[in-house]
């Protein structure tokens, strides 16, 4: 660009302050470096969903008579169009693995701890949108696996006291799954969560960029005992050229997955036909489905599933709020540590189980 | 400029064009896809040659009604003097369906305020061509409209 170009652009659209900003602003290098660049991966995987989300829509119809022929249309006869629903399949699983590696990553570098509480707030609910997604995007191809899977995922808030039914009903538009709800979780996955998800993630960024990033406590301390400071590379051009890098080696993965392992559609949803074995749902939700199986079916006179949705809403609470319940305190983030690995240990376990036995019937 | 400085200034060019090139290549096996899947594939339409107009004896003289042929719409008319005619309902001006006004006697188009004869001929306002006949048998009662060959 010739220097009077970039004058002009300059004068009307004034970016070297920000460019200025980045170039000065550096990231510390150290031993845990490579678990700053699951946020960013998380990020990346986003936009690939809003890009192949935006081609899906051009030959998607939500309705249930046409929805899965249409998915069926796109993978059969768009040029391309299996490689774009594969990678739509495909990114969504790998983001919530980002994200919840990079939700990981922060509990162990105790990346959460004063000032950062907002920053790891708007994650948290960042992670819930994302569920949210997987969820609401899962019944969109209506084939019989997402059907019975998003009955039996909404018929569990029916366990809630008193409002239990309004919420089932609330989210099926109606009393049953049935073509209302598959308009129902369209809007929602195309409109109202994009549209959350993006004020969300320009807070959270902000906030990234406001705090610079959050320096283990091990690191701060050698440092200090050492007497040298932690050593750092700037923002612009090295960070965000290895940033490039990781998204990089996301693409080819994904490109892998999807040319190698093309997402299935299944059988079309049949509203009156049994629900067949194998029924499960996404896998980052089956460690609460295989919980389930294992809640006997009344717990001093409260139902089991009750009990369990009111352990699964308590963990979010918890999660949501543990900058909040830590503070300052060294000790309280130590012991933070092992409660998550025992956490892990038991999400890991149960997806296992529930992996180890397909098509074992539902709860 | 001694030798070395040359040949690491030359090390980066090399460098900056491969990375040029593997940008490219990355770039381009996003665009290429997506360009092809933005073009609308062809849907073989199974391509209709005739349909029923329904009864002849529902078609008052002076009168007329959109049947749909395929997925095109053909306007059949039936002339104040009692015979039957069907053109193509598509306007030639900028594709508007025309329909039948029994105070002009012949057919109109909302849209531009194009007019066309009993023959469907482009008589007034924009619409540059006449619009298609198509043929018309009887079948006993029942209209039968064809394409013309």
């Amino acid at each position: 660009m010739s220097a009077r170009l970039r004058a002009w652009v300059e004068a009307r659209v004034p970016m070297q302050a920000l460019i200025d900003a980045m170039r000065h602003k550096t990231v510390p290098l150290h031993r845990y470096s490579l678990w700053y660049y699951f946020g960013g991966m998380t990020l990346f995987l986003f936009g690939i969903q809003v890009g192949t989300g935006a081609l899906l829509l051009l030959y998607y119809r939500p309705s249930a008579s046409e929805a899965y022929e249409s998915v069926q249309f796109i993978m059969a006869r768009v040029p391309f169009g299996w490689l774009v629903r594969s990678i739509h399949a495909w990114a969504a699983n790998l983001m919530v693995g980002c994200a919840l590696l990079h939700l990981v990553s922060v509990v162990f570098l105790q990346a959460y701890r004063p000032p950062r509480e907002i920053t790891w707030v708007s994650g948290v609910l960042l992670l819930t949108l994302t569920l949210a997604f997987g969820f609401s995007g899962y019944l969109l191809p209506w084939n019989e696996l997402a059907f019975f899977a998003t009955r039996v995922g909404t018929d569990l808030a029916e366990a809630v006291p008193a409002a239990g039914d309004f919420i089932v009903r609330f989210m099926r538009g109606g009393d049953d799954v049935t073509g209302a709800t598959l308009t129902r979780m369209f809007g929602v996955h195309v409109a109202i969560l994009p549209a959350i998800t993006t004020v969300l993630v320009a807070l959270h960024l902000l906030l990234v960029q406001a705090h610079g990033m959050s320096l283990p406590p091990s690191i701060e301390r050698m440092a200090r005992e050492q007497g040298r400071r932690v050593r750092s590379i700037p923002f612009l051009p090295h960070f965000v050229l290895r940033d490039l890098f990781a998204w990089t080696i996301v693409l080819a993965l994904l490109a892998a997955l999807s040319a190698f392992y093309p997402w299935q559609l299944g059988t079309k949803a049949d509203p009156f036909a049994p629900a067949p074995a194998g029924i499960r749902p996404e896998w980052y939700f089956l460690w609460m489905f295989e919980s389930l199986k294992y809640m006997p079916a009344t717990i001093a006179g409260i139902s089991g599933e009750l009990v369990a949705l009111i352990g699964f809403v308590l963990c979010g609470i918890l999660v949501l709020l543990l900058p909040f319940l830590v503070g300052h305190r060294e000790h309280a983030r130590r012991r933070v540590r092992w409660v998550a690995m025992f956490v892990i240990a038991f999400v890991a376990v149960m997806t296992m189980i529930a992996l180890r036995i397909p098509g074992e019937g539902q709860p | 400029m001694c030798p070395s400085m040359r040949a690491v200034l030359s090390r980066r060019t090399v460098l900056d064009r491969l990375l040029g090139a593997w940008a490219a290549g990355v770039v381009g096996s996003i665009l290429y896809p997506v360009a092809r899947y933005l073009v609308p594939p062809d849907v073989p339409e199974a391509a209709t040659a005739t349909v029923s107009g329904g009864s002849a004896a529902s078609l008052a003289p002076n009168s007329g009604r959109i049947v749909p042929f395929g997925s095109a719409p053909v306007l059949l008319v039936r002339t104040p003097a009692g015979e039957l005619r069907a053109f193509s309902a598509t306007c030639t001006h900028l594709d508007c369906t025309v329909q039948y006004r029994p105070d002009l006697e012949h057919v109109w188009c909302a849209c531009h305020n194009g007019h066309y004869d009993l023959e469907g001929r482009n008589i007034a306002g924009p619409p540059p061509r006449p619009l298609t006949p198509f043929d018309i048998n009887l079948n006993g009662d029942e209209i039968v409209i064809s394409r013309r060959a």
